[in-house]
């Protein structure tokens, strides 16, 4: 194992010690339990968007906190999930009187575990829904599994919420709004290499120099289907192929394309990528209003990329062009 | 005979050396079929329930298994912290009060924690998890009431290593290992290793 560490125990300590030295002017970071939250919470009368996830997805989530999109992120271990009294603490620090929007990526100990956090919240008399994102279109068999995972879709979800949230809107609307990016969003994503878990000490998989994995999660999981290395013309349009029969995206459809890497792919290959997706998506008379090119969903130092439609309307539009402040993503402010 | 509350603690203890000795082996195991992280995290939460064991070791049996239960969820993690902090909770109200306990008040415990794992999990038998190795151990010591306590919990041990072993050739439904689908199959699982871990600590210890 070769990583810019001191002690893999301390990996996520002394990452969250560096945002915090580093963004103080737009989050505040607490530790024990581990949270981030926006410097200038809470804000009353506002609801107050919150997420988690194990880390080595970085900017997600906690790159994420700031005006316009979260209000809290909680941090697990790496590729873990964070633990209920996280997301307890953090929903207490953003509750604003307006209740707090849980958004969860569906993997069973995220479920769980802000289940749980949910349940203690309600029990000290804070309103909270939760929505469950689930675009992951690798996952066919939703009967036998434990659902579709949720990946892409949940950076733009969290931005568009969050915008939501700052005009004020109930928390009925918020969860709406997130809820609608979801069903209205699909991904696909891909791996060219495994990645290690710091604590782990190794690759979580193995895959050979001339293979490529489809179907991946943000895990470090293996994905469905191990194949030959193609072309990146033959793998977005397998990739591409997939996302845009599911929902379906039809001819006419506006879009929002995110193109992501997973970490360990440059942004040379992304936008080579995104130019293979454009020209695919024209054939089949779609057309990308708004994109986002770069790696905000990753898993650790991971080859590869995963591609994320999410189809536009007025509102959505409006709502992904609102002002937004954090670290991982800004413009507008 | 019954089961002294010192040798609880003594249970505690030992499933925490045998998840620190088998660390590696069950992080292997996930990382076939999972997210490579079920040693790590079970040490780490185990390690901090030991370190909290000397401040209810003089309180009843419930108590202590509570406090294992709320530790493990606020320290692990994941799925395997609901779950195991789940079943802790759940072995820890059912013998709320006692000093000791019989062997039907055991078996009522694992039974009230089996179900607590389920309602959390929502797994069923054969779903390639925990509760393929739970389910036989309970329906063992339900078989042995009346019987001798050692021979019951060595009997549930036992039954737990078959479960465990049974999952090898399963397709995993739930959990991350679901995601590899057919893939899952030949691999045994972590979580239901683990859970023999549990079983097989508590026929060496209890008393």
């Amino acid at each position: 194992m070769k990583k810019l560490i001191n002690k893999a125990e301390d990996v996520v300590p002394e990452a969250l010690a560096g945002m915090a030295a580093a963004h103080a002017d737009m989050i505040k970071v607490f530790t024990n339990p581990n949270y981030i939250v926006r410097a200038d919470g809470p804000i009353q009368g506002k609801v107050g968007v919150i997420s988690g996830g194990g880390s080595g997805h970085e900017p997600m989530h906690g790159g994420f906190v700031g005006m316009g999109m979260l209000d809290a992120a909680c941090p697990g271990a790496v590729f873990t999930s964070p633990t209920p009294d996280q997301m307890l603490e953090a929903t207490k620090a953003v509750n604003g009187g307006a209740g707090v929007l849980h958004i969860v990526k569906n993997y069973t100990g995220d479920v769980m575990n802000f289940e749980m956090a949910a349940d203690l919240a309600k029990a000290e008399g804070i309103e909270v829904a939760a929505v469950v994102t689930n675009d992951d279109v690798a996952v066919k068999d939703s009967l036998y599994t434990a659902g579709r995972r949720g990946v892409g879709v949940t950076v733009i979800a969290e931005k568009m919420t969050g915008a939501a949230a700052e005009q004020r809107r109930s928390l009925k609307d918020v969860a709406a709004v997130c809820q609608k990016v979801n069903d209205l969003g699909r991904t696909m994503g891909m791996a060219l290499t495994s990645c290690t878990v710091p604590h782990a000490g190794k690759p979580t998989f193995d895959l050979p120099e001339d293979e490529m994995e489809i179907g991946i999660g943000i895990h470090g999981e293996p994905g469905r289907k191990r194949m030959k290395l193609a072309s990146a013309h033959e793998i977005v349009e397998m990739m591409a192929a997939a996302v845009v029969e599911d929902l379906p995206y039809k001819s006419g459809d506006e879009v929002l394309a995110f193109v992501n890497g997973m970490g360990g792919t440059p942004l040379i290959e992304l936008y080579l990528i995104y130019n293979e997706l454009e020209n695919y998506l024209k054939g089949k008379g779609i057309k990308i209003t708004r994109r986002l090119i770069g790696s905000y969903i990753t898993s650790l130092e991971m080859a590869g990329c995963s591609l994320t439609l999410v189809k536009l309307d007025d509102e959505l539009t409006k709502l992904w062009d609102a002002p937004v402040k954090t670290p991982g993503l800004r413009w507008g402010a | 005979m019954t089961i002294s509350r010192d040798s609880i603690v003594d249970w505690i203890k030992a499933f925490a050396v045998a998840i620190e000795a088998n660390k590696d082996y069950l992080t292997d195991l996930d990382s076939a079929i999972g997210d490579a992280d079920h040693g790590a995290n079970m040490h780490r939460g185990m390690q901090a329930a030991v370190g909290k064991l000397p401040t209810v070791a003089d309180k009843d049996i419930g108590t202590i298994l509570k406090t294992v239960g709320m530790t493990l969820v606020a320290t692990v993690g994941g799925a395997s912290g609901p779950l195991y902090g789940t079943l802790f909770m759940q072995l820890g109200t059912s013998t709320a009060g006692k000093m000791e306990l019989s062997l039907s008040d055991w078996t009522a415990a694992v039974e009230a924690a089996l179900g607590g794992v389920v309602a959390r999990g929502k797994a069923a038998v054969g779903e390639k998890t925990m509760v393929d190795a739970l389910t036989p151990a309970l329906e063992a010591l339900k078989a042995a009431a009346g019987g001798d306590i050692l021979a019951a919990l060595k009997a549930s041990a036992a039954a737990a290593a078959a479960g465990r072993d049974s999952t090898i050739p399963l397709v995993a439904r739930k959990g991350r290992a679901s995601y590899v689908g057919e893939r899952s199959a030949g691999h045994q699982d972590p979580g239901a290793t683990s859970s023999h871990l549990l079983l097989q600590t508590a026929a060496d210890t209890l008393r």
